[in-house]
């Protein structure tokens, strides 16, 4: 028989919410209708702290909301001006850091990193384009890695296996140098729904299933019909 | 003493472009160019990109034309997934027709009315402050109003096709990403007032009579403006039919003798040259069999009457028997008659869009086709300004490596500059003072061809005119502008 859940209560902006112990924030603020915008959590996945999108603020100190467990009486800042503004400062640096041209892209409409940036109403990065040299890596038969659109936040690597459970990406270097390279031969012998799911648990275009692009039509795409995150406020309305 | 005259930017075109007409100590003209001062890349940046992205990249050439670059894009990328032109399935190959006659549809509107038919309302000599669309707002409302609706409707089709009205995505290699919804056809076809099929094509009936009714009262501006002989390339179906989207390409002379007949265009190489002039960053083709001095040519709506033995749909072919009649059915080489073709093909672009919202092949399902993959591939299309070429070559890892454009305008320079040499010799040269007038002329030469300079749209009618007088040592003794 399972343990019971403990059940403990929080705030997020003032707000009264439920959860239960081991909970992070983040999904504890989901399933009271909350959401806060994350690029590098997936349901599944260890969290791994690494976009910081989802920084909330706690008894005045910031902390990532997908790696922070809630605590009773925790009162969380979550949409407030400063940390909202912070969160898309990141979100800009996300897009100076790579090469990022939304408008040619495959996954626009189905991408995170855009979706949030309409969300944040960004329209043009306060910091100045750093225009890396990236490659493309398209040598593989089904995985293209297209590295000027990779924001490295290890979903790829945390979350992509084969069957016997063998790592299908990994990661290079550390910091501003860090670079996500593919098992190619790995990659190849990935049953088709892996492979595309690859693709879709990226959050931007950069894991590509080769020779689908643009199959899904403007209108239709993830974020087409209503902005990030509104699933989740919708849920509890 | 010597001058030069600068004309920077030419006005009410896609794009920029720039005159130079230089002048002798007797006002004589010893030389005329149409520069084009804009460098594009769109060649080289595209290698190395995976080829399914092409005809979503390659379409931001243009924001007046994006579909023609689309689908000549994605005609190429057919042949690279293995699927030969024929090889559509009938639903993406005739979703890709309406959308490229929805295309020819708002961008034929938009020029007549928006661009070139001001200098043929107000006359070329008229105030610039009011012969441009908004002076024809001002005075003519009715004209006005339907000019906006045209280009509206065929935004409509753009945007029921490919998903969006500029910078879709509906093409894709083997096929196309979506059907035509029965809310959409019945959209398109019924409605909402004036918005409807019916009304359009009779608009677009009347727009002929409105220049042809031009033409019988202007009949010497119309004649011999920017008149001259020329050979004339395009697509034309297998039968001869005029077609935008698919056929083989033909090319006649100016006395209509054939040069170029059911040519496959995946050789065009083997028929096309293209020259490279130290002045312009725009190259200069060139039939091969007739040498670089002979072999240039025009495309476009002109050429395309020229070249087809029939429209496929009455209206149009009405009009086009009158059009053919009007010069013995020899080819028309009169820079000017290029509206009348123009007004022509939005007529039977019109019919062509309600006989395919008829067709219940756009409601069916079978959307795209997979074959042997290619290493190389071949895309031409009629674009509204005239035949346009992509090729390409992709690798073992699916990334293009070579990419070859030759888009209408090109196909048009040397044409466009022996327009503006025309009107440099026949309203330039010699005279004393040069009026801004004679210097719209040169303008309207340029505007017959609609050039597509670059992919960027502008304020109409409101940018600049700068005229520069220079000695003969390129000092600057004069500046106007407006």
């Amino acid at each position: 028989m399972s343990k019971p859940k403990t059940p403990i209560h929080f705030t997020v902006d003032g707000k009264k919410c439920q959860a239960f112990l081991g909970q992070t924030i983040l999904q504890a603020a989901k399933d009271n209708g909350v959401y806060i915008p994350a690029l590098c959590r997936w349901e599944g996945f260890e969290p791994a702290g690494a976009c910081r999108v989802c920084t909330v603020r706690v008894a005045g100190r910031t902390m990532a909301a997908c790696t922070q467990p809630v605590t009773e009486g925790m009162a969380v800042e979550n949409n407030v001006p400063d940390l909202q503004d912070m969160r898309k400062s990141l979100i800009e640096m996300l897009f100076v850091e790579g090469n990022h041209m939304c408008p040619t892209c495959e996954k626009s409409g189905n991408c995170e990193l855009q979706a949030l940036a309409y969300r944040f109403q960004m329209l043009v990065p306060r910091f100045p384009f750093q225009f890396p040299a990236r490659k493309v890596e398209a040598a593989g038969k089904k995985i293209l890695l297209e590295h000027n659109r990779c924001i490295k936040c290890l979903r790829c690597v945390r979350g992509v296996r084969t069957r016997d459970n063998k790592a299908v990406f990994g990661a290079l270097r550390r910091s501003r140098d860090k670079e996500i390279t593919v098992d190619q031969a790995l990659a190849a012998a990935l049953p088709e729904k892996q492979a595309r799911q690859a693709m879709d648990r990226c959050p931007v275009g950069s894991i590509l299933r080769k020779e689908v692009g643009f199959v899904v039509p403007i209108g239709k795409r993830k974020y087409d019909k209503e902005p990030i995150g509104s699933d989740v406020e919708k849920a509890k309305d | 003493m010597a001058r030069k005259i600068v004309i920077e930017p030419v006005t009410r075109v896609e794009g920029h472009g720039k005159v130079t007409i230089r002048l002798d100590d007797k006002n004589n003209v010893s030389q005329s160019r149409l520069h084009i001062v804009e460098f594009r890349g769109f060649e080289r940046f595209v290698q190395g990109r995976p080829y399914w992205e092409a005809p979503v990249l390659v379409q931001r050439l243009c924001g007046i034309c994006p579909v023609s670059h689309h689908l000549a894009a994605a005609k190429a990328m057919d042949v690279i997934a293995g699927v030969d032109a024929d090889g559509l399935s009938p639903t993406a190959e005739k979703m890709r027709r309406l959308m490229h006659y929805g295309q020819m549809f708002q961008s034929h509107a938009l020029h007549f009315f928006h661009l070139a038919a001001p200098d043929l309302l107000f006359g070329a000599d008229a105030d610039p402050a009011i012969r441009n669309v908004i002076g024809i707002i001002l005075t003519n409302k009715e004209l006005a109003t339907r000019a906006v609706l045209l280009r509206k409707y065929g935004q409509e089709v753009i945007l029921a096709t490919a998903g969006k009205k500029i910078h879709g995505t509906g093409a894709i290699p083997g096929g196309i990403n979506k059907n035509l919804t029965a809310e959409e056809r019945d959209a398109l076809l019924r409605g909402p007032a004036p918005l409807d099929i019916d009304t359009m094509i009779a608009w677009a009936e009347e727009a002929v009579e409105f220049l042809k009714d031009y033409h019988s009262k202007n009949r010497e501006l119309m004649d011999s403006f920017a008149a001259f002989p020329s050979n004339h390339l395009s697509l034309v179906r297998k039968d001869g039919a005029l077609d935008f989207y698919h056929g083989a390409m033909r090319a006649v002379d100016a006395d209509g003798k054939r040069i170029l007949d059911d040519v496959d265009y995946r050789d065009y190489l083997k028929y096309i040259g293209e020259e490279v002039r130290t002045w312009s960053y725009m190259k200069f083709p060139y039939l091969k069999s007739l040498g670089k001095a002979e072999g240039w040519y025009r495309v476009g709506p002109l050429a395309r009457l020229n070249v087809c033995d029939f429209i496929p749909t009455p209206r149009a072919q009405k009009q086009f028997e009158t059009f053919r009649a009007y010069t013995h059915g020899k080819p028309n080489n009169m820079s000017l008659h290029m509206h009348w073709a123009r007004l022509i093909e939005l007529l039977h672009s019109g019919e062509v869009i309600k006989e395919l919202l008829l067709d219940p092949d756009l409601q069916k399902t079978e959307l795209v086709r997979k074959g042997k993959k290619r290493g190389e591939g071949v895309g031409l299309v009629e674009a509204p300004r005239g035949t346009l070429f992509h090729h390409y070559q992709v690798d073992k890892n699916d990334q293009i490596s070579m990419a070859n454009l030759i888009v209408s305008t090109t196909n048009n320079n040397e044409p466009m500059n022996r327009a503006v040499r025309w009107v440099a010799m026949n309203v330039i040269s010699g005279k004393r003072e040069i009026t801004e007038g004679m210097l719209n002329r040169v303008e309207i030469a340029i505007r017959a061809y609609d050039p597509c300079l670059s992919c960027a749209t502008h304020a109409v009618g409101r940018m600049p005119l700068v005229v520069e007088l220079f000695d003969a040592d390129g000092n600057l003794l004069d500046r106007k502008s407006r």
